[in-house]
C-alpha cells in the first residue's frame, strides 16, 4: 500500500509535471516567475490548495455527483440520478469556496502565514493546475487516500518548477538577449528547455 | 486606439496587434497541450471563441444588476454553464476529438482571456460589441493555436489536418518525421519563436529590459587588452 502510494507521489511531481508536462497554471507559472521568493510562496499556496480541493472534489464527486452516488440518502429512486454533467461548475465552486475560506481562516488564525500567502491566493482560484488536477482525478478515477496523495504529489511538482524558473529568470535578466526575444520570448524558450529536462523522467517505471 | 470601437477594430486588433496570447500572456495553458495536430486546435479554439463570445454577451447584459462585490463568482459561473453546454455538445457529436482533448475543455473555465474579457471589456460596453469583442480575441487565440499546431503536425507527423503532406519514411516516403514535435517541450519552442517573429514586424511589442549592457569603457592600451 505505501509503495503504491510513493509511486504515485513520484509519478504526479516528477513524470506527470503539472506545469512542464501537461502546460497547466502557465498564466501564473510565467506570470510570477520573476524572483524566487515570490514564486516560493506562490508554490506553498498552490500545494496547500491541491492538498485541499483535490480530495474535497473527490468526496464531491463520489457522493453526490457519480451516477448512483446519491444512494446514501435512503430516498426512493436516488440510485438512478446521475448528476456528474453538473461536475464542471461543481469542482470550480468547490475550488473558489474553499480558497476562500481558506483566506479567512489564515487572516484570523495564522497571520503570518496570511502575510506571506494573502496575495496569491486569490490568484490560486482561476489557477488552471488546481482545476486540472480535480479534472485528472475524475478521469483517473483516483480513491479516496489516493487523490489526498495525488493533490499533494501535483501541487509539490508545480512548486518544483515554478521555483526552479524563477531561479534561472533571476540571472537571465543579466544576460544579452535578442530583442524580439526579451521576456516572454526567451522565458517560453527556457521552459520548453527544461521541459525537455523533465521528459527525461518519463521513461522512468514504478 | 479609435480604431478599436468600430466592429471591424474589435474583430481585426486581437488577431495582429494586441493577441490575447502574445502579447497579454493570457490562456495559455490549453494553448499548447492541444496543438500536436491541427484539427484539436481548431475544435479548440471555436470553443474558445464560442465561450469567449456568449459569456461576454451575458455579462455584458447583467452587468447593471451584479453587486461588484459578488461579479466574479456570477461570471464564473456563466462560464462554467457555458462550458458545460459546449462540453457536452462536442461528447454527443464529436466524441472522438472531445477524448482527445480530454481536461482541456473543462479547463476553458480556467482559460484568463475569457474572464479576462468579461471583466476588462464586458463590464463596461453594451451587449453587442462585447460579443464582437468576444469573437475577435477567440479568434486571436485559435490564430496562435492553428499557427502552433500547423508546425507541430508538419513537422511531427508530416501530415496537416490528418492529410499526408509529406510522405513519411515509414510508408515508404522520403521525410523522416521528427518526434520532438509530438512531445511538449516543442510547443514552448514554437510560441517562443512565434512571438519573436510577431515582435519582429512590430516592433512597439518588444519588452523593455531592466538591465542594459553598457559598451566597455575601460581604455585600451597600446598592448591590447590588459
Amino acid at each position: 500500500m505505501f509503495e503504491h502510494y510513493l509511486s504515485l507521489f513520484i509519478k504526479a511531481v516528477f513524470v506527470e509535471n503539472m506545469a512542464l508536462a501537461f502546460f497547466l497554471g502557465m498564466c501564473t507559472f510565467l506570470a510570477v516567475s520573476k524572483k524566487v521568493s515570490s514564486a516560493i510562496g506562490l508554490g506553498v499556496a498552490v500545494i496547500v490548495v491541491l492538498t485541499i480541493t483535490v480530495p474535497a472534489n473527490n468526496l464531491i464527486l463520489n457522493y453526490l455527483l457519480k451516477a448512483g452516488a446519491l444512494s446514501w440518502t435512503g430516498v426512493e429512486g436516488a440510485e438512478n440520478i446521475d448528476l456528474s454533467f453538473l461536475g464542471l461548475l461543481s469542482y470550480i465552486g468547490v475550488i473558489a469556496a474553499i480558497v476562500q475560506i481558506l483566506e479567512m481562516f489564515l487572516d484570523k488564525f495564522v497571520p503570518a502565514l496570511y502575510n506571506a500567502l494573502g496575495v496569491y491566493l486569490p490568484l490560486i482560484t482561476v489557477n488552471c493546475a488546481i482545476l486540472g488536477a480535480a479534472l485528472f482525478m475524475v478521469q483517473r478515477d483516483y480513491a479516496f487516500g489516493e487523490s489526498v496523495i495525488y493533490g499533494l504529489g501535483a501541487g509539490f511538482g508545480w512548486a518544483l518548477a515554478i521555483a526552479a524558473l524563477a531561479g534561472i529568470r533571476e540571472k537571465l535578466k543579466y544576460s544579452d538577449v535578442p530583442a524580439g526575444l526579451q521576456g516572454l520570448g526567451i522565458t517560453f524558450l527556457t521552459v520548453g528547455l527544461m521541459s525537455l529536462g523533465f521528459m527525461s523522467f518519463s521513461g522512468v517505471q514504478l | 486606439m479609435a480604431k478599436t470601437d468600430t466592429a471591424r477594430g474589435l474583430l481585426i486588433t486581437p488577431i495582429f496587434q494586441n493577441n490575447p496570447i502574445a502579447l497579454q500572456i493570457l490562456g495559455i495553458c490549453s494553448a499548447l497541450a492541444v496543438t500536436n495536430s491541427m484539427s484539436t486546435s481548431l475544435v479548440m479554439g471555436l470553443a474558445v471563441i464560442a465561450v469567449t463570445a456568449f459569456s461576454n454577451m451575458f455579462v455584458s447584459l447583467i452587468r447593471n444588476h451584479m453587486p461588484s462585490s459578488i461579479r466574479i463568482i456570477i461570471q464564473m459561473t456563466i462560464i462554467a454553464s457555458l462550458v458545460i453546454v459546449v462540453d457536452q455538445l462536442l461528447r454527443a457529436f464529436a466524441y472522438d476529438l472531445s477524448k482527445q482533448l480530454s481536461v482541456f475543455v473543462g479547463l476553458i473555465i480556467t482559460n484568463c482571456i475569457v474572464m479576462g474579457r468579461a471583466e476588462a471589456y464586458a463590464m463596461q460596453n453594451g451587449p453587442g460589441l462585447s460579443f464582437l469583442d468576444g469573437v475577435g480575441n477567440g479568434l486571436g487565440y485559435t490564430f496562435i493555436l492553428l499557427a502552433v499546431g500547423f508546425f507541430r503536425e508538419l513537422l511531427g507527423s508530416g501530415s496537416i489536418f490528418g492529410i499526408t503532406i509529406l510522405q513519411t519514411v515509414n510508408d515508404g516516403g522520403w521525410y523522416l518525421p521528427n518526434g520532438l514535435m509530438l512531445l511538449p517541450p516543442s510547443a514552448f519552442f514554437v510560441i517562443g519563436l512565434l512571438i519573436w517573429a510577431i515582435r519582429s514586424f512590430s516592433p512597439q511589442q518588444i519588452e523593455t529590459s531592466e538591465f542594459k549592457i553598457t559598451t566597455n569603457t575601460k581604455p585600451h592600451t597600446a598592448q591590447g587588452s590588459v
